[in-house]
């Protein structure tokens, strides 16, 4: 679905016209990032974030497929051929160093991406689907990160996959065998790196069959916008060619000189050193800490420590920190405020800040010792946390006096509906 | 042909293909969730012989079982009686340390070296290590101290170290597993 006014693709080329007959192809891409798809004329820079996170998975996928190339999933050479990657392969290092700091970046992007939808309500109707198959995306990511990190077979690889595969036998009955099935042995081995990499593999290209189905639900009600008041006339929309595609353009270009600097400068700032320790089942560093895109999570997990009437303070620690990412799944429906837009509910903005706060602060304990006073505060930060998604928001939206929304896109950006210009119709 | 009582034809047709189509799906999922199982090689190699004799009273050595850390530790008699000293019922995992030992082989402690909190490998097995508070194992990542029997003393672990299946195939050699 588009709107009525949306550009229609009309091939002048006697071979476009031929192939528009016959699999139109260009037809699909013009309409959905071309001149044909009309996007609200407001947008801010979050907005750049989805074309973003599509441009790491991009560049993690190239990456991984050369990484590949010269990695073998054996637990005698994996760490070897990772090193012999970065030091005797030509290029090996931009493409070692790509990956692994273009994980960290494709999480930063991710996270501004869905607080980005958290702060403009991007997940309430009629994008209740967009943001469901956007968890997903989130959930496989995490999955995938995990897997990805076990590969170079240091003592963080091993000894998280230990901590991570751990947390399953906290089932009860069938946590053991679930967690020996899942690593393949009684503990992570060569079966183990195996099948990770075999899945680390595989589900770049899950996720990117979910994204095509996020921009799809995306494209039925359009692109939400920064006034969370939908589309009413062609003077709301500029289409996305060439005006989102030029500032996309220049958001990816940002984006990739923070990339260099990274990889170029700082290729191991978000590492850890005892990653460059081969694995050893018989020693456990001193610290164990996962990449820092999961403190937050990992900080939740840690929290519980005292059993909970009959189920373990284990077992609590591994549901609560799933439950942390399947909460947003009932967001949608938490929050009843017909507002969408953080901008118009100043009650709602408030908590969205100290949602903000909390997260740092949990990221922080997640990262720190598992020693008092970060255990305290962790469970203090937990608490708040699941408070925030299942107390706050419901309550607000139930109480909260929205301010007054403008009545149109065009409104809010010009002050007046009758000064818009349309924007002139590009040449297919 | 009985057209229009009871079962018909294309109803019959249909019904068995779908079924067979089902237990032909049933039929291939139980191979390939079962081939993730530990394989035939890893379970072989899930067992494995200890010479003990040249462990010291006071002295424990560190061995691989199942590719994990498994602890054999001497214990002294001052160490025993301080196991048997502890009232069980204040335990976290009550056991006592007969419990956790063979008879007549009391001094004799053999667990596994895996924290039952997140699976690190706890310290006090090898020389000049760090014993803990109990005396026993101390596991760094999240503070666990068991005693000198091994138990769950303090710390966010929820159970004893696990004694392995064990036994002694002759004074000085012990199987595990």
């Amino acid at each position: 679905m588009s709107f009525p006014w949306a550009n229609e693709y009309k091939p002048s080329h006697p071979f476009m016209q031929w192939m528009d007959e016959r699999l139109p192809l260009p037809r699909l891409v013009y309409n959905s990032v071309g001149g044909g798809y009309p996007v609200p004329r407001n947008l801010n820079y979050f907005w750049n974030f989805g074309f973003l996170a599509l441009i790491c998975l991009t560049m993690q996928i190239v990456t991984g497929i050369v990484m590949a190339m010269h990695y073998a999933a054996n637990t005698a050479v994996a760490f070897d051929t990772i090193e012999m990657t970065v030091r005797d392969v030509n290029w090996g290092w931009l493409m070692r160093y790509m990956h692994a700091n273009g994980a960290s970046a494709f999480f930063v992007v991710i996270y501004i991406h869905i607080f980005r939808g958290f702060f403009y309500g991007s997940y309430k109707a009629p994008r209740e689907m967009v943001w469901l198959l956007g968890v997903v995306i989130f959930l496989l990511m995490m999955a995938t990160a995990f897997m990805g990190y076990v590969l170079p077979w240091g003592q963080m690889s091993f000894w998280g996959a230990k901590v991570i595969t751990g947390l399953f036998g906290a089932i009860p009955f069938v946590g053991e065998p679930l967690q020996q099935w899942l690593l393949g042995g009684f503990a992570p081995d060569n079966a183990a790196l195996n099948r990770f990499f075999s899945l680390h593999y595989l589900l770049p290209f899950v996720i990117v069959g979910v994204v095509v189905l996020h921009i799809w639900a995306l494209h039925i009600p359009g692109s939400s916008n920064p006034t969370g008041v939908e589309v009413k006339t062609e003077s709301d929309t500029v289409p996305f060619y060439p005006y989102y595609i030029a500032k996309d353009g220049w958001a990816v270009g940002a984006f990739l000189f923070l990339m260099a600097v990274a990889v170029f400068y700082f290729p191991n700032a978000l590492g850890h050193p005892d990653n460059y320790i081969p694995a050893n089942p018989m020693s456990t560093p001193a610290h164990i800490v996962p990449e820092w895109y999961f403190w937050p999570f990992y900080a939740i997990l840690r929290a519980f420590t005292q059993d909970f009437f009959f189920i373990p303070a284990k077992l609590m620690g591994v549901l609560a920190m799933f439950g942390a990412i399947l909460v947003w799944f009932f967001l949608p429906w938490l929050d009843k405020s017909p507002v969408r837009s953080g901008a118009y509910r100043p009650l709602y903005r408030k908590f969205f800040w100290l949602l903000v706060v909390d997260m740092l602060v949990l990221f922080y304990c997640g990262g720190a010792a598992a020693a008092e006073p970060y255990v305290m505060i962790s469970q203090l930060a937990a608490l708040y946390y699941f408070a925030h998604f299942l107390i706050i928001v419901p309550i607000i939206s139930a109480i909260e006096k929205p301010l007054p929304l403008p009545y149109s896109i065009t409104e809010a950006v010009l002050g007046d509906d009758d000064a818009a210009q349309l924007a002139p119709v590009a040449n297919a | 042909m009985a057209e229009t009582e009871g079962v018909r034809r294309r109803d019959f047709i249909n019904i068995a293909a779908v079924s067979a189509a089902g237990v032909a799906g049933v039929g291939i999922v139980i191979p390939l969730i079962s081939q993730m199982s530990a394989s035939a090689d890893v379970l072989a190699a899930s067992s494995t012989e200890i010479d003990i004799s040249a462990i010291q009273p006071g002295q424990a050595i560190k061995a691989i079982f199942r590719k994990q850390p498994v602890f054999v530790r001497n214990l002294t008699p001052k160490e025993i009686e301080e196991a048997d000293a502890v009232d069980t019922a204040s335990l976290r995992d009550p056991q006592t340390l007969a419990e956790r030992t063979k008879e007549g082989k009391e001094n004799w402690l053999i667990t596994m070296g895996v924290c039952t909190h997140l699976g690190c490998v706890p310290l006090g097995a090898g020389e000049g290590e760090i014993k803990g508070e109990f005396g026993g194992y101390f596991c760094p990542c999240h503070g666990s101290s068991y005693d000198t029997a091994a138990r769950i003393r303090k710390g966010p672990a929820p159970k004893n170290l696990e004694v392995p299946e064990y036994a002694f195939t002759s004074d000085t050699v012990v199987q595990i597993g």
